[in-house]
């Protein structure tokens, strides 16, 4: 584990992602700031709003032709900008994790899922194949996956979506990161197994204290699930508030997307609308 | 009341694999009937048999009186169109919004296309601007819009709708949500609706069907299960999960 600094645990000032494109730059994310602690913060907003691209850019995984720069991009008092990408690259995986949406396409297809949990593990620490092959159970264990040794040896076209995301959030978790980034983690499950997925993430985080950001476009599920939520419009942060505060939104975009979902028990025809006004993008 | 249209004991098979284990149901004219399920449920599956886009095993299909054969007549796709789930995938990438539309017209043989385009784009609210344009050079819910259009060009009595608004941001979904209602009205169309959303398909049925493995679980109506009144435990775990996240 990290010395234990004073400062939050991740620091963003300021960041901007820019992408050249034949008809000029594109900023994607439009000098977004904000500090984390061990806490769950959600980042919501619709497609384009540059909630994903904040994420990666965090990650360092930012296409290679968009440039990312920062007043102040830190973690854990490491700046992460000026970082050689070979160091960046151990801290990958290690101290900062992802989860991805969609675990048919993020795990890889021909390797099996107990070897893959494996090679992250052994990418970032220094242990036997027999105690790396432990700890990996022992992982698909805390995720709720009842037969590990069965799993284990399974490829990903396999397992259906729900076990998939389970796999992926025990390699995700092997290495013991700090600071985990789950950019819509459970969009492409049922709604059952997304509430199963949620809990064991809930659960996993808050028994490693670690830090989380929860990127999706659901603000509702994002303000169940999180401590804090920031809304995104068009690269931008148009509001930040507590979960627990949602009720009181005052930016009128995140009132019309909280407005606009219909709702069990709720009848409104025709549906609020969003009436997008220019100036939420200035 | 007659019914639009009604499916008896339709089975569909893949292969060695079942995946409608003959599902029946009766859609009365000029309701909106829903179709709901997680994946694998047989929803989707159940819209495209009637479609003629799934091999039928058994069972027969009805749409408005007439008892439908193996294959699907043009008057049967008169009568009945469907949207599909992505607007990205279900347009044609290098044909114009106005090739789109010319298609149909053309396979069924109207003469008054040029006046049937426009006010079919009119009534999806994108006007003739829209026209010459590609469906890249659309936006999700702009590309939903002209899949609209194309269904409702033939003026159909019945569409299928497959998770019309899956595929588009929820401010979005608002908007093509509301123009399925205004159009249904105005033109006291029947909707075949699917959707893993609970909430739309109150939203927008009567009437609904709860589907797993490919059966149905049960028959409400949109006011029973608003009220929690359903006597499967499926549908009342359906009921909770689309509450959202509770923390234990």
């Amino acid at each position: 584990m990290s010395a234990q600094s004073k400062g939050p645990l991740l620091d963003v000032d300021d960041l901007r992602v820019t992408f050249p494109t034949r008809t000029g730059l594109v900023q994607a994310v439009r000098g977004v700031t904000f500090s984390l602690g061990r806490e769950r913060l959600g980042i919501v907003g619709e497609s384009g709003s540059g909630k994903s691209q904040t994420g990666r850019a965090i990650m360092g995984l930012t296409a290679p032709q968009a440039e990312v720069s920062a007043k102040k991009l830190s973690f854990d008092g490491i700046d992460l900008l000026s970082m050689p990408s070979r160091q960046r690259r151990a801290l990958r995986g290690n101290r900062i994790a992802m989860i991805l949406q969609d675990p048919k396409y993020s795990l890889d297809p021909v390797m099996s899922i107990g070897r893959q949990i494996v090679e992250t593990l052994r990418t970032h620490e220094r242990v036997s194949r027999a105690e790396a092959r432990e700890r990996a159970l022992a992982m698909l264990e805390a995720v709720q996956i009842r037969d590990p040794k069965r799993v284990f040896d399974l490829h990903p076209h396999e397992v259906s979506g729900g076990m998939g995301q389970r796999a992926m959030i025990a390699m995700m978790l092997i290495a013991g990161p700090e600071l985990m980034i789950a950019d819509e983690p459970t969009s492409a499950l049922d709604v059952t197994v997304q509430l199963d997925v949620l809990n064991i993430l809930d659960r996993l985080v808050a028994e490693r204290g670690m830090g989380l950001i929860f990127i999706s476009h659901d603000l509702r599920l994002v303000s169940s699930f999180c401590d804090r939520v920031i809304v995104m419009y068009a690269g931008k942060v148009v509001e930040q508030l507590k979960a627990s505060e949602l009720r009181d939104a005052r930016h009128p975009y995140t009132r019309g997307l909280l407005n606009c979902m219909p709702r069990i028990g709720f009848e409104r025809h025709p549906l609020p609308v969003l009436d997008r006004k220019p100036e939420w993008a200035a | 009341m007659t019914a639009a249209l009604s499916v008896d004991g339709v089975e569909v098979i893949f292969d060695r694999f079942r995946a409608l284990k003959g599902v029946s149901l009766e859609v009365r004219e000029g309701e909106s009937y829903g179709l709901v399920g997680e994946s694998g449920s047989g929803k989707s599956t159940l819209l495209r048999a009637i479609a003629g886009l799934a091999p039928i095993a058994s069972g027969s299909i009805t749409v408005n009186g007439k008892t439908l054969g193996k294959k699907r007549d043009k008057g049967f796709y008169r009568e009945v169109q469907m949207v599909f789930q992505d607007p990205y995938g279900s347009l044609h990438p290098r044909q114009t919004v106005d090739r789109l539309l010319q298609e149909p017209l053309a396979i069924h043989g109207f003469a008054d296309g040029e006046k049937r385009i426009e006010r079919a784009l009119d009534e999806v609210g994108l006007g003739n601007g829209f026209r010459f344009r590609y469906a890249h050079q659309l936006s999700g819910g702009q590309r939903q819009r002209v899949a609209i259009a194309r269904a409702l060009i033939l003026e159909p009595s019945i569409l299928l709708l497959d998770e019309p608004t899956s595929a588009l941001d929820a401010s979005v979904q608002a908007e093509v949500l509301n123009l399925l209602e205004e159009v249904r009205r105005r033109r006291k169309l029947t909707f075949l609706m699917v959707s893993h959303d609970l909430a739309i398909i109150t939203h927008m049925c009567e009437r609904l069907m709860v589907m797993q493995n490919g059966e149905a679980v049960e028959t409400l109506t949109a006011s029973q299960l608003i009220g929690h009144r359903v006597s499967e435990d499926y549908t009342r775990n359906l009921l909770r999960a689309s509450e959202g996240f509770v923390r234990a």
